[in-house]
């Protein structure tokens, strides 16, 4: 199999439009003002936008209906943190339960091997948290292997239920004391590298060069390109097979227990990673942030951007989060136009308009921002023909589900 | 002993809360199929109604104009997010779902800005009373009896209605019974209306054993009571107020004991347990797949 596959038209401008999208932000960060909301949109949207494309693989890609997200997510922000924080101030971050029970540091480790000053310190760090993040997806992947022996052989709207129940019973585990000496309990986690602590700062810690931003794109990139790899394999024919009908893909020979756990393991795996980049993110872990009002908010984004497509999915968190952070913030303040005060603005009121727009989006665009289609395919459009139902696939989709119920 | 008694009457009383909510939960997934993760928020959206009602009326009023707008409201979100997506697939009508609990507890949040709410205190059933030496509130006592004859009255209707036959029809085929002449959107419309009515009943029963009400409130006992009607054997109205008893007074008990952080996890480790052993739960009928 020598045959080379060569790059489309539309992977390529794809391609090319992220890795603008990148130096765009890597020059902004370092001109203007880093207190903007602009770049906390960015850094939460790539994390959202990895938990997203996770999910979307479950569900959008092999068609298993779970709500387990928040608690993968857990996982790995609890595995990052733990091995990450410094061990000089664990004992103080630990102290209710009188200092730290585990003591060993990723970025410590390596800062014994090269050293903690100037360019070595920062190289230590760098791996320590790569390591870390690594780990964060393993962890949450051995889990959901775990996890998915039992439930994996249930049907949608169960299998939501239990995986959503799973999600629950982690966040209780995380807040037992008993475990204390290991997760702090209830109590927050703090003090291990952030996303900030990638600017590259000088002797005397003024920061000369800024990364905050553009680390998290990075690492969300990175990944969200290795589940595109995985989506055009064979594997991923294999899931898409199932999703469009269990019994005709079995009878292929797609072996429907081991490909549904492997969606089930690689989607939790970047779930991991994200909670690991969102604990970097939020710079403190709490088991209490992880709720399924978290899960139910990552789902939604996968449905506005459009359940099955990779693309959608990017785009719709950066939009969600955008709108909910930042362009829709004025609807909680209370604004005149003139002299005329315009009226019901006030706290929460953003979310309330918020919650109306998806409702919209789930009622009258039920196909999302972009159906199930990617962004390479609107430039390849000529290639396909596309109707006003969407394209071949999608109508085929359809006619299945429907079939389904 | 006194302990003991205290525990369990307060967990039979908790169990009938649920059970008053997987009413709701067991009858619209009988007839749609549909995870109605609305339907907690409906609750707690009830509690929050009457918390505004009370203040400038009396409870007399308050209470049924409360159930009323809750009925109302439980209507209005069938028609409005679940009647248009009635020839969609599945997973949309639950995404649905999803959205309409997301806006609720938004909507609420907005209302009361944050705040916890205080619940106004009811009269006589907020009362202290003692039994075999436990002191407890009368609402505990009255819960069990109340959640009963409810149960009864809706057994009747179901049974001997010509509303209930309609009912029943559709929840055991949706597409014969349309073309036998059942109007379809009327009996989901009535199925909606008694559960709300039934939710808006049990947030009475429910708050007043809980000082405040905040937009959290009814995530919670909405999905404990959906676990409640999984493990009765979603669709069977017997099963759910079973379930919902048994969940009610495990969650109390490990309350009491030092794993009380596992009283949440315990109901979905049930819940999970049932669905690998007996997937249709203890009173559900076995379905087949067609191919």
């Amino acid at each position: 199999m020598t045959k080379k596959k060569k790059l489309d038209k539309g992977s390529l401008i794809t391609i090319i439009i992220a890795a603008a999208l990148l130096i765009v932000t890597l020059v902004l960060e370092n001109t203007i003002n880093a207190n903007s909301l602009l770049f906390t949109v960015i850094r939460k949207g790539a994390v959202y936008s990895l938990v997203a494309v996770s999910m979307n693989l479950l569900n959008g890609f092999t068609g298993l209906f779970s709500l387990g997200q928040a608690g993968f997510m857990l996982l790995g922000a609890y595995t990052y943190a733990i091995l990450t924080i410094p061990t000089d101030i664990r004992d103080t971050i630990y102290y209710l339960y009188q200092g730290a029970g585990f003591r060993f540091s990723t970025v410590d480790f390596f800062k014994n091997i090269f050293g903690a000053e100037d360019t070595a310190g920062f190289v230590s760090m760098v791996l320590g948290v790569l390591i870390a993040i690594i780990a964060a997806g393993i962890v949450a992947a051995i889990f959901a292997f775990l996890i998915g022996l039992p439930v994996l052989r249930l049907k949608s709207d169960y299998l939501a239920i239990a995986t959503l129940g799973f999600a629950e019973i982690l966040r209780a585990i995380f807040q037992w004391d008993k475990l204390g000496k290991v997760t702090n309990g209830a109590n927050a986690l703090r003090g291990y590298p952030t996303f900030s602590d990638f600017n590259i700062t000088d002797a005397s810690g003024k920061i000369v060069f800024r990364l905050s931003s553009t680390i998290p794109l990075i690492i969300a990139g990175i990944c969200i390109f290795v589940i595109i790899l995985l989506i055009n394999s064979s594997y991923g024919r294999a899931f898409k097979a199932i999703r469009d009908d269990e019994v005709s893909a079995e009878a292929m020979g797609i072996s429907l227990e081991k490909h549904k756990s492997l969606s089930f393991c690689i989607s939790s795996f970047f779930a991991g990673i994200g909670g690991a980049l969102f604990a970097m993110f939020a710079s403190t872990v709490q088991a209490k942030t992880f709720t399924s009002a978290m899960t139910y908010e990552i789902f939604l984004i996968v449905v506005i951007g459009g359940i099955g497509s990779v693309s959608g999915s990017c785009i719709a968190s950066f939009l969600y989060i955008a709108c909910s952070e930042w362009w829709l913030r004025f609807l909680d303040n209370t604004q005149y136009i003139g002299s005329f005060k315009v009226p019901l603005l006030r706290n929460g009121f953003r979310m309330v308009v918020f919650s109306v727009v998806i409702m919209i989006i789930v009622l009258f665009f039920r196909h999302g921002i972009m159906g199930n289609n990617e962004i390479s395919d609107i430039f390849n459009r000529k290639k396909k023909k596309i109707d006003e139902n969407g394209t071949e696939e999608n109508k085929m989709h359809r006619r299945l589900t429907d079939n389904e119920k | 002993m006194e302990f003991v008694v205290s525990q369990i009457l307060s967990g039979v009383s908790l169990g009938g809360q649920y059970a008053l909510i997987a009413i709701g939960y067991t009858m619209v997934y009988g007839i749609l199929r549909l995870i109605n993760f609305a339907h907690g928020d409906l609750f707690m959206i009830a509690g929050i109604i009457l918390v505004y009602a009370s203040a400038s009326l009396p409870l007399f009023i308050s209470i049924p104009l409360m159930i009323l707008l809750t009925v109302l409201l439980g209507f209005v979100i069938e028609r409005a997010a679940y009647k248009p997506l009635r020839s969609a697939p599945r997973m949309s009508v639950m995404i649905s779902a999803i959205g309409v609990s997301y806006l609720l507890q938004n909507l609420a949040l907005y209302i009361t800005g944050g705040q916890p709410k205080t619940y106004p205190r009811i009269p006589w059933i907020s009362e202290t009373i003692t039994i075999l030496g436990a002191t407890t509130h009368i609402v505990t006592v009255v819960t069990p009896f109340l959640v009963i004859a409810l149960v009864f009255a809706l057994t009747m209707l179901i049974n001997h209605t010509k509303i209930g036959i309609a009912m029943r029809a559709v929840a055991k085929d949706f597409e014969t019974s349309r073309l036998m002449g059942v109007k379809i959107n009327s009996v989901i419309s009535v199925t909606f209306i008694i559960g709300s009515f039934l939710a808006a009943v049990g947030s009475v029963l429910y708050f007043t054993n809980y000082p405040t009400v905040i937009p959290m409130s009814g995530a919670m006992p909405g999905l404990k009571a959906f676990v409640a009607a999984v493990f009765g054997g979603i669709g069977s109205i017997p099963g759910a107020v079973i379930g919902a008893f048994i969940i009610g007074i495990c969650e109390t008990l490990i309350k009491g004991t030092d794993y009380s952080v596992f009283s949440d996890a315990f109901t979905f480790a049930l819940l999970i347990v049932i669905l690998v052993v007996k997937p249709t739960g203890i009173f559900g009928e076995k379905t087949t797949d067609k191919v």
